[in-house]
């Protein structure tokens, strides 16, 4: 019963303290009328999406059918999109690429965004040595190039679709936890999270229902411009053939397997490509767009 | 002087946690190392004079201790494969990777930092617009996609330059240009936002009104204090430039670090993992206290410590 009158306190000291009428969700109605980039951008997304979900409905032929007469045949009515080197379908391809690429994008986002948000709450909030052990690893996590240090870890566990989860959940916490770190530092310092310590809230209770909530719309951001990155650096490592292995498709794996007919059939390579550009573009279009309405100091650093 | 010793300082505590994240790379590594060495023949007797020789039958603490001496001595291991020294692998190849990285960063200071500043200049007009959009498409592409499609272009179909790398400054082109163009479109990105915002100061004001030219404005006023955060994301660029590196040396066929590191994963060769990853890593943090003191030397509000 305290805790929730305690968290009503919260929220309307918090509306009148930065003086905002609207809510989240009216935020995002305003970016979507005033900024069709983001908009268009947030459709793109939520087609591909349905595309991946419903793609065993929508694909002309099977995940990995292979069809050895028909090898890195050009656009035809039957293969819209042409064939790879197996003569497999690169339409059909491309549709269970997005499953695997957009799973292996949002996943590790998301473990980032809970060891974020956990390890930078802990380091501003309790201070002292937990602050610098913490702050210290983030540093040496964010020194060591992602890339490699995804490689490293795909080499120790062993390649599979949970050890990429971990490898680029791994390279990509810290910014997360910085950010948070920060804003917990000045939100600490606010009357109403004095009010609640006075009254004897727990600090877990602190951390988590007072100053937690108040990081939402800059963790949103943050997770929305994760998610490219990580389709980026999976698809990085399956061009390298350390990340997805086949007979699964993903984007990345897909162009590792056609970039040995880049001089005969560069399509095979393009399309995949300009399917990452896109929805990276869509996911950075839609963050920025987020940022602006979300987060106005986060654009103005 | 002071300020110099002070980030100094504040860099070894990350140096010590890579060293040990390292270190400890190898030991939760399934499989014995030795095994690994000695392939498929191997005797009791051979094991044991191994174990010994690798200093594997002592304590973990005196091993990382054994590691961190070896370090200081410049000896990163011994590969796997080759058997020759790692830190002599890594100075065959960082030649290739440094030439790279340098002609890379060049491009992408070139391009970025002029489209920026004419972006800002022509704010929201179609030549901004045009700009922006190329720099948020430069930051998109994954670095394989301009390597694979300027080889394609470039190599193949013009024949401008050398399909593959042979390390000298034509065939370097491609490789540098597909390595810079990310960071080109954030450094882009990044100009035209602070140079915008620096040009509403009072200051910037004060300068037309005197009746300096506009271009006088901008170069001698607005673009020293407007390129103050560019250089702190350029050095923090320095990170994923050597990632990208990983990628372009491997279409390209330069034989650098990065491509020492793919080379090393498909031999399972871990101390030349391990010695790339730490040099690597090294070398970002050596650039980050760089930056770090360029910017303080630049700018007099912290230069005077506050």
């Amino acid at each position: 019963m305290d805790e929730v009158k305690a968290m009503d306190f919260n929220t309307e000291n918090l509306s009148s303290q930065i003086g905002e009428k609207d809510g989240i969700k009216e935020k995002l109605w305003r970016m979507c009328r005033q900024n069709k980039l983001a908009a268009v951008s947030a459709i793109v997304i939520l087609l591909i999406i349905l595309l991946a979900v419903f793609a065993p409905v929508i694909a002309p032929y099977g995940e990995s059918d292979t069809s050895l007469t028909e090898r890195l045949a050009g656009p035809s009515s039957e293969h819209i999109l042409g064939t790879d080197y197996l003569g497999r379908d690169v339409f059909t391809r491309l549709l269970y690429g997005a499953r695997v690429s957009l799973v292996i994008g949002v996943m590790p986002s998301i473990i980032a965004l809970v060891v974020g948000v956990t390890l930078g709450l802990l380091a501003g909030y309790l201070g002292g040595w937990v602050d610098y052990v913490i702050m210290r690893v983030a540093d040496v996590m964010l020194s060591i190039p992602s890339l490699l240090l995804a490689m490293v870890v795909m080499y120790i566990m062993g390649t599979s679709v949970v050890t990429l989860f971990i490898a680029l959940s791994l390279t990509s916490w810290a910014s997360v936890a910085r950010v948070v770190r920060s804003q917990t530092l000045s939100l600490k310092e606010t009357e109403y999270v004095e009010a609640a310590r006075s009254i004897g809230v727990k600090r877990w209770t602190i951390m988590f229902r007072h100053i937690m909530p108040n990081c939402i719309p800059s963790l949103i951001v943050l997770f929305t411009l994760n998610i490219p990155s990580a389709i980026l650096s999976e698809s990085s490592l399956s061009f390298l053939g350390i990340g997805v292995q086949p007979p699964s498709a993903s984007w990345g794996l897909m162009v590792n397997e056609a970039k040995q007919y880049l001089f005969t059939s560069p399509w095979l390579c393009l399309i995949p490509c300009l399917v990452i550009m896109v929805v990276v573009l869509a996911f950075n279009f839609l963050g920025d767009g987020l940022r602006d309405v979300l987060d106005p100091y986060m654009k103005k650093q | 002087m002071k300020q110099v010793l002070k980030r100094l300082i504040g860099a070894i505590p990350v140096l010590i946690g890579v060293v040990l994240l390292i270190f400890l790379m190898l030991r939760v590594i399934p499989g014995n190392p030795v095994l690994t060495l000695l392939g498929e023949h191997y005797s009791d007797a051979a094991i044991e004079r191994l174990t010994l020789s690798m200093g594997l039958d002592k304590p973990i603490l005196v091993q990382f201790f054994n590691y961190v001496i070896g370090l200081f001595q410049g000896d990163l291991g011994t590969s796997y494969k080759y058997s020759r020294a790692v830190s002599e692998m890594i100075m065959d190849a960082f030649p290739y990777t440094l030439k790279l990285a340098c002609m890379g960063v060049v491009f992408a200071w070139v391009v970025g930092l002029t489209s920026g500043i004419i972006a800002a200049i022509r704010q929201n007009r179609l030549l901004d617009r045009m700009f922006m959009g190329f720099a948020l498409m430069g930051v998109s592409m994954p670095v394989f996609m301009t390597s694979l499609f300027l080889q394609y272009i470039f190599a193949f179909q013009l024949k401008w330059f050398p399909l593959t790398s042979t390390g000298s400054f034509i065939s370097m082109i491609l490789p540098a240009i597909a390595l810079g163009w990310n960071s080109a479109g954030s450094i882009a990105r990044m100009t035209r936002s602070s140079l915008i915002e620096v040009m509403q100061a009072d200051y910037i004001d004060t300068a037309k009104a005197k009746g300096l030219f506009k271009a006088a404005v901008i170069m001698k006023h607005a673009l020293k204090n407007s390129l103050l955060p560019v250089i702190t994301m350029m050095a923090l660029q320095l990170a994923s430039m050597l990632s990208g590196a990983v990628i372009t040396e491997t279409v390209f066929a330069i034989p650098g670090i990065g491509r020492l590191a793919t080379t090393a994963i498909g031999n399972r060769d871990m101390p030349v993992l391990q010695g790339t990853i730490l040099f690597t890593t090294v070398i970002v943090i050596l650039g980050n206290l760089l930056a770090d003191l360029l910017y303080s030397a630049l700018d007099p509000r912290i230069r005077k410590g506050n």
